[in-house]
Parts: C-alpha cells; structure tokens; sequence
C-alpha cells in the first residue's frame, strides 16, 4: 500500500476561531506533522468554497485522508463527510478535531496556550486518520407506525398528522381520557374561544381515525431497539369496564356510594366517584374504576357499578394486558406537571383557604368543573369582590424554578377578564415583567386593561391573613414592593390566585431514560438543536413536542406536534434509514465464549451461538458504545472506528509537545 | 466528653431577666439525662445592635467564644438564645467565606492569645439539638404530665428561622410543632410564627415596638391559643413585659402567657412548676397549669362545611 497523503483544513470560523487561536500558524505548522501533504487555513470551512477546497485538492493532491479542525462533529462533520465522498474519498476517512468548543471558546483569554492545544488536537487527529479504515454505511428498513407517547393536545396533533398522511400510530396515555391539561381548561387565550369546544373535535377525531389505536389508561414499561425498528411494551391497565361492552350511559357512576376529590382532572377543587369517566367529553367513553378507593377491591363488598350496569360490562376479574408494538418512530409528548406552591409556604396555599392556584381557577371558572362555571370562594357560594393574581408563583425564582413558564402572564391576564365578567370584582394583578410576546398577546394585555383591571409591578412577598386594621379584617391582604410606586403596599382582597409554574413531569427522569433522550438542568427534555432542530433529540428515531420541551402554550405546543409528525413522515418516506457503520464485531476464531460480553451489553446486542461456543454481535441493535470491547479478557472485539491503533495513534498525537514538535514520549 | 455532654453558651439574658429559660433548661436537661458544661470565661455576643455599629470589632467579640469553646475541646456549643445563636453561626460561617475577615478577626483574638479555624465548632440551637438529639419520640415515651388540653401557638421568632433555617422551613417552620403535639398540646394555626417581635425596637420607636407585639399577641389569642411559646429571650421579654403597655396603647385586655419551650417541656416531664421558673413572668403562666387536663378532649370535629363547600388542597406529609 502506497505511503497515506493527509490534508489538514484549519477553520478560523469567523473570530470564533481565529480570534483566540493563531490558526495560520496551526497551519503551517501542521504541514510538518508526518504523511501531510497539504494544510490550509481557511476563514469558513463549511461554507462552499471551503468544501470544494477540500474536494479539489483531494483530487490534484491525491489525498488519501482529510482533517478539518474547526467545531464539534455534532455541527459540521456530515458536511465534510459528505464533501470527502463527493470527491470519491470514503467518508470515513476523514477525522475531525475540535478546536472550536474545545480550545478557542473555553480558553478566550489564553491565545498562546489555546493555539498550542489546537495544534496537539490537530496532531492527534492527524496520527488517527492514517489508521481509519474505509466504512460503508448500514440501510435498515423503517416500520412505517409511530408511537406517540402522550394524549395532551401535542400529542394529538402529532398522531393527527401521521395518521392523515396515511400511516398508523399508537397513541399511549395513562390517563383514562386524553385531552391533557386543555381538557381542563375553559377558555383559551388570547381570543377566549371555547377551550373544549376547540379540542374534542380533535379529540373524537384522534379516538375515531382508523389510522390511530387509542391505548388510554396505558404506559410504556419498555423500549426497544432502534430508529426504523423500535420494540416497545406497554402495560394496558385493566380498568375493570369491558369497553366492548360498555356503553357510557353513566348508571354505574351515578350510583357509585364512593365519592373521591379528583386530583387529576378537578385540579383537587372536585369530586368524581370511584368509578368515573374524567369528563363528559372524555375519548374514550368508557368509565374506569379507581381500584384504590372503590369498596369492593377494599373489602371485597358491594359491587353496585355490578349490579346496576344495564349490559354487564363491569367485570372486577380484568387483568393488565401487555402489549408488544413494533414502531418506525417516537414522539414523546408528555407534558408538563403544575409547579406546587405548597412549596412557598409565605403564599399560604394549602392553609389559607381562599387561596387558589391557576388550575384550580381553570375548573372553577369551567361550566363543566364543580361549581358549573361560578367564580365562588372555597366555601362554595360567596362571589369574591376583590380577587388578586399572582404571577411568577414558582417561575423565574431561583429558590424554586429560574425558567420562565411562558404561559403565566397570559393565562392570569385570562383570570383577569373571567372574574371581572364574571363576578364585577376588582382584579389586581402582580406581576414582574409583563411578557404577552406572542401574536394578539400585547392587544389581549391592553383591552384587559382597559376593562379595568390593576397591574401592580412587585414580587409579592407574604399572603397573610393577619389584618393590621379594620379594613384588611377578614381578607387575605397580598404583601408586597411596588417598585414602580416604590413603596410597600398590603392589599386585602378575597381571593388569590396563584399563577403556578409550569415544570417537568415527575418522572420526566424515567422517561428521558427509557427512551434514551436528555434532560436538561430545569429538568425538561433536550432537543437536538436549541434552535435548528427543536424537535428531534440525540436519539435518531425519537422526536419530542410540546411542554415535555419546556414550558410552553397551546399554539406552540400544537406547531410542535405538527413539526414532529413532519420529521416523522419525512422518515417514513425514506422508507429506509442509514445508520453509522460504527459496530463492535467479534473475532469468532479467537472468541473464547466466556460470555463476559454478554451481560455488560447495554443494548442486549450480542447472543451467544451455542453450537459454535462463541459471543456474536448483532450489527443492529449495536450502537458502537464500546463497552464489550473494553470487556472483552481476550481482546477479540473490535470497534469499528475505535479500533485500539486508532485511538493509541490519537494518543500518540495528542502527546507531542506542539514547542518542540517531537513527541512527548520520546522527550522522555 | 460523653456523647450526652455538650458545650453550653448561656448568653447573657439567661443569666438575668430570662432566668427561668436558665432554670427550666437545666431541669429538662437533668431529667431527659444530658449535662450542659459552660464554656469558660465566655462573654457577651453584642447581640443585635454592636454588628450594626462596628462590625470588626463585633465579629472579634463572638469569635473569642468560638475560639474558647475549640480551645475547651468543643466540637459544637449548644445556644438557647436565638440571638446568640445567630451571631455565633454567623461569625463561624463569615470567618470561612471572608478568609480576610477571618485573619483580621484572629490577629485580634491574638492579643488574647487565642486563635479560631472557622468550621472547628459547630453552633446549635437548643431546640434544634433537643429535636434532632433526643427526638420527638423520647419526648412523647417521657411524658409524665401530657398537655391534654392545652392550646399552644408555637413562636419561632425571626432570627433562628432566617436567613439559615435550622428548621423544616425558613417561612412556616412545623419542627416544634410538632414537638408540642407528641407532648399532648394541641397546637393552632398561627399566622405570625416568623414574624419579627420588634427586638429592641422598644429602646427606639416604643410605638412601633407596640405596634409589633400587640399584633402577634392579637394573633395568638384570635387563634384560640391559651399560651405562646417562644425559643427565643427578647421574643419572650417583648410580649410578656411589653404586654401591658400593648394592650394600654391600644385599648386592648389580653392576658396571652408567654412561655419558653423548655418550661413546657418541664411541664410535660412532670417537673414542678417552680424549678421550671414559672412565676417570673409579667402575665402569670402558672393559671396555664389548671387548664391541663387528665384525659385528652375529644377531638374538636371541624367546623361543619356547606354542601357546596369545595375541598382544600391536601397538604403533604
């Protein structure tokens, strides 16, 4: 084999690059590093003159292997990738070092030692690339249906679109309707259209569509493979009520003896009965009994839903069912959980009787919710006079949560028109920052307003109901710094209304997990790109939608549906997917079967072939992580991309000393 | 030194006007079995007002204690006044966040040829060593005399809650709460457990200060409390001396007992009221001893709700 003939492209990104690092000088100093042929500084290495750069001189130079020393592989390396097999080079001879996140941005202050790093990444990378080996890339099938996980008005979205394209989803909820938190909601800002009214038609749509298997009352317990081909188990729980039976007609909950407050879809402010249907619009239909509560799976007595069931659909022997599903792709869109201002004790929520929090006034105000619709204090009739909002309860607070809940000021400025239309009471807002960013959001703030509501600009401090005269008597006085006014004020008002953040799902952790995805420091999922790919994540295959993302309102949780079923159906219609050729591989002459491998595999990738008494790796289900090779007491696994000449070549690199240009072990 | 053995600073107010805090400590100490060795040749702690004055000078004065108590062989010193508590706390943690502070304050405790490694002695609160170190439990299984009705509103003051709480919660702490309870009070709501006592707010602005004590005492009593009781000896100063003039500046005639926790815990021990220093306080907390009764009052069923009353968040465990 003839001698390899390297080509070394050192990107100035701007002054992302070339502001901290003398990247001229890297260039010229790698010409001298072994097998280069050619080096270059160039000012945009992505862009396309940059590119063709590389595919020219890969021609007149004969380049065997190309480095580019520019940003992380995350950004760009598909780009070089893509040029070197433009010009006939195989993609995988090509290496790239970072001397973007790994030298000139973490060492801004530092220009000498931050060149001098570039150039020990650069020599690593140009030690390696000699040892690479030419890779062809693998194509798998994709399985047209998609899991979406999560019923809220994001998921629906996302299994609407697929399904309308034409191809079948599973639609997972644990709850035994889905809807999500817009179920519970009655108006919609900033146009207060009918919150219902707009979401059960794709309600009955999502449970109706011959395109979409609706498992409500359902979990995903396990997940499988990867992009194309997911396994994924989910654990239908057994709701005690045969739906092919059942008819909805609402005997068995009418006469049910066991009234629960329902923490769920009431918001705590409710009661439903041990056996119930969430609402009345609820898709499906179908009641499901709450085995905690209900007497009979208490005491083994009274079976009235039993008895008074008019086509015998209750049966108390259902089983939870398993079913196994086979999907292309997943859409995680699991929501948001209400942040808990029992947490700010101050705030009196939980102690204070009149004190509400955000979704508790949702149902209060919902026609549909206990009151039917009248804004009333606790004890269930007195119409308040005077209400205050509350917002940033838990947001933008780094005692509790630093993000902003996005929906907050909106939603309080909804409460605000609700009660004032409702019930005449004065409305006092307080707030931080008004933040109506959205279309239609700053007129909805002006007319609120000019209905009269009062926008007091101050963090409250203190809810009390300790009266300090005769007019804060029996009212709940609102503490806190008008900093426009710049003084503190006490308000007595009769009823508060915590606009409470909004934060991850508790097990948003779990899920993350099970699903292989991120979750970033305010605990919601990470998307692949904060800004250019907001839908997708890390792993190829599985997309995320809605407030699972981060705090976020109905239109953009919907957009985001709608953009994750686009990425979906993009994928589907490649009908194939190209998955990186980086695999572990056994030597089998020389595996010893000691199965070692077997168990460390993260992935349950590698099966052990009985009649030949050794390990095999299935290239499929392998994703290149490595820890079978490390594993490996005879040193017979192989990664393929991360073969150990490889990376001791890279150490090789790395190790020079970039003053005296020789390596470091041999200074030693 | 026994495990059951700690460093004790008494501060000054115990050693004067709150003597009965001295007292009843002392006596809960020897019945519940642990001793209190006074640190040596300890001295003032400035209290509130010499940080505001000269703060130098100030943190050399806590620190001197500090660097007894080490010099003593104490790994932690147990404060019953909050005051105290909160500016030996301080000291030690500022002495280690302000390395600068730290050497000033030792090149002055030179000169008495001491020296303080800030983080060698940890500083405790008296009720926060009987909570943590002897428990709610062996409280409740040492009961002699259960508070059974008694209605106690627990005051925690501002200075032990804030702004490093060695309790629950900085806001509405529940820890001696709680502790009333497993001895048999029945503790009320009570809105103003945080809330300032004025301090020595009487010495400036006696209106002010009035204004102050009648609230929480107005508090207590709208609660239903029989008694307050305080962890803290200007807490308890303020509402028990201050009392009467509250209540002849506005016009008012309660006569709300203010007691240390030490003394209730006494109480629930069994000890006589006269080693738990009652009698030395402004509003008579001994009629308090009448009102405990020998068999629990049946449990107060709450108020009878309308049907259309909505259900209260639960709150959690």
């Amino acid at each position: 084999m003839s001698e390899p003939r390297v080509g070394v492209y050192v990107c100035h990104c701007g002054h992302n690059i070339a502001g901290t690092v003398d990247v001229q000088h890297v260039a010229e100093w790698a010409m001298g590093l072994p097998n280069v042929v050619i080096a270059r500084d160039n000012r945009f290495m992505c862009a396309s003159t940059g590119q063709e750069q590389i595919e020219e001189d890969i021609k007149q130079f004969e380049l065997t292997h190309v480095v580019v020393a520019s940003c992380s592989p995350h950004m760009h390396e598909k780009t070089f990738r893509n040029a070197c097999a433009r010009a006939g080079l195989n993609p995988y001879l090509f290496e790239m070092a970072n001397i973007r996140e790994h030298a000139s941005w973490v060492h801004p202050n530092d220009r000498e030692g931050a060149t001098n790093k570039a150039k020990a990444l650069v020599s690593a990378a140009v030690h390696r690339v000699v040892h690479q080996q030419p890779l062809e890339p693998m194509k798998v099938d994709i399985r047209p249906e998609t899991l979406v996980v999560g019923g809220g008005i994001a998921g629906i979205q996302a299994a609407l679109e697929i399904a309308d394209a034409g191809y079948h989803v599973y639609l997972v909820e644990r709850e035994p309707s889905i809807g999500g938190h817009m179920a519970m909601f009655d108006k919609t800002f900033p146009t207060l259209d009918c919150a219902a009214c707009i979401l059960t038609p794709k309600m009955f749509d999502a449970g109706g569509h011959p395109n979409i298997t609706l498992l409500t009352y359902s979990e995903v317990e396990k997940v499988d493979g990867y992009v194309g081909n997911f396994q994924v188990r989910v654990r239908k729980k057994a709701r005690m009520v045969d739906e092919s039976l059942c008819t909805g007609c609402g005997t068995c909950w009418e006469k049910c003896p066991i009234k629960v407050v329902d923490t769920v879809w009431e918001a705590g402010l409710g009661y439903r009965k041990a056996i119930y249907r969430p609402f009345p619009q609820a898709v499906p239909k179908y009641p499901v009994i709450d085995i905690e509560n209900c007497t009979y799976f208490k005491t083994g007595k009274c079976r009235m839903c039993e008895k008074v069931c008019p086509t015998n659909a209750i049966n108390y022997e259902m089983q939870d069912e398993i079913i196994d599903l086979e999907v292309g792709n997943i859409i995680l869109a699991t929501g948001y959980k209400l942040f808990d201002a029992r947490r700010i004790p101050q705030y009196g929520y939980g102690r204070l009787e009149n004190v509400f929090t955000s979704l508790e006034f949702e149902r209060l105000t919902n026609a549909s919710g206990p009151t039917e619709g009248k804004i009333v204090l606790r004890d269930g009739e007195t119409m308040p006079q005077t209400v205050a909002i509350v917002h940033c309860v838990g947001s933008r607070d780094r005692n509790y949560n630093t993000h902003c809940s996005a929906i907050c000021c909106m939603s309080s400025l909804k409460f605000a028109h609700l009660v004032m239309e409702k019930t005449g009471a004065k409305v006092y807002n307080f707030y931080i920052d008004m933040r109506p960013i959205h279309k239609g959001y700053e007129e909805f703030y002006h007319r609120i307003m000019e209905e009269g509501a009062t926008f007091i600009r101050g963090k409250v401090s203190e809810i009390t109901d300790v009266a300090r005269s005769p007019e804060e008597e029996g009212k709940l006085i609102v503490v806190c710094e008008d900093t426009l006014l710049g003084r503190q004020r006490r308000v007595p008002v009769d009823m508060v209304i915590l606009a409470a953040g909004l934060e991850p799902q508790a097990d948003a952790q779990e899920i993350a997990h099970m699903f292989g995805v991120g979750c970033g420091d305010t605990g919601f999922f990470i998307e692949r790109h904060p800004k250019l790919d907001p839908v997708a994540t890390m792993t190829e295959g599985v997309f995320i939608a809605g407030a699972c993302q981060g705090a976020k309102d109905i239109p953009d949780s919907v957009a985001q549906g709608a953009a994750a079923a686009a990425r979906v159906l993009g994928t589907i219609n490649q009908r194939q997917v190209t998955l990186e050729p980086i695999r572990a591989s056994i030597d089998e002459e020389r595996c010893s079967g000691c199965r070692i491998c077997n168990n460390m595999c993260p992935y349950n990738a590698i099966d052990f072939i009985e009649e030949k008494g050794v390990s095999r790796v299935n290239p499929a289900l392998c994703k290149g992580c490595g820890t079978c090779v490390a594993a490996c007491p005879s040193q017979v696994i192989t990664g393929a991309h991360f073969t150990f000449e490889q990376i001791m070549a890279e150490i090789d690199g790395i190790m020079i000393d970039v003053l005296s240009d020789r390596p470091v072990v041999e200074a030693v | 030194m026994t495990a059951s053995c700690y460093s004790y600073y008494p501060g000054c107010s115990l050693q004067h006007r709150s003597h009965a805090y001295q007292q009843s400590t002392e006596a809960i100490a020897r019945s519940l079995g642990f001793e209190l060795a006074e640190i040596d040749d300890w001295n003032c702690c400035g209290a509130t007002e010499y940080f505001s004055v000269n703060r130098l000078p100030a943190y050399a004065l806590v620190a001197r204690n500090l660097a007894l108590a080490a010099d003593q062989g104490a790994e932690e010193i147990v404060v019953p006044c909050s005051a105290c508590f909160l500016n030996l706390h301080k000291t030690d943690k500022n002495m280690k966040l302000y390395p600068e502070l730290g050497s000033k304050v030792n090149k002055a405790l030179a000169a008495g040829n001491l020296h303080y490694e800030p983080g060698t002695v940890k500083v405790r609160h008296l009720l926060e060593m009987i909570l943590t170190d002897i428990g709610v439990d062996r409280l409740k299984d040492r009961t002699r005399r259960p508070l059974y009705g008694l209605k106690l509103a627990p005051y925690y003051g501002c200075l032990v809650a804030r702004p490093d709480s060695v309790f629950d919660s900085t806001e509405q702490p529940t820890a001696m709460d709680k502790m009333l309870e497993a001895l048999g009070a029945q503790v009320v709501p009570f809105s103003l457990k945080t809330f300032c006592c004025g301090g020595h707010m009487t010495q400036i602005s006696e209106e002010t200060a009035l204004d102050m004590i009648h609230r929480i005492i107005k508090c207590a009593a709208d609660s239903g409390a029989d008694a307050l009781v305080t962890l803290c000896p200007m807490c308890q100063l303020n509402l028990d001396v201050y009392q009467e003039a509250a209540n002849r500046y506005f016009e008012t005639s309660y006569q709300v007992p203010v007691l240390f926790f030490t003394q209730v815990i006494g109480v629930a021990l069994g000890l006589s009221p006269k080693e738990l220093g009652f009698g030395q306080e402004f509003v008579d907390a001994r009629v308090l001893l009448d009102k405990i009764q020998d068999v629990p009052p049946p449990r107060a069923t709450p108020a009878r709700r309308s049907k259309q009353a909505l259900p209260m968040p639960a709150m959690p465990e």
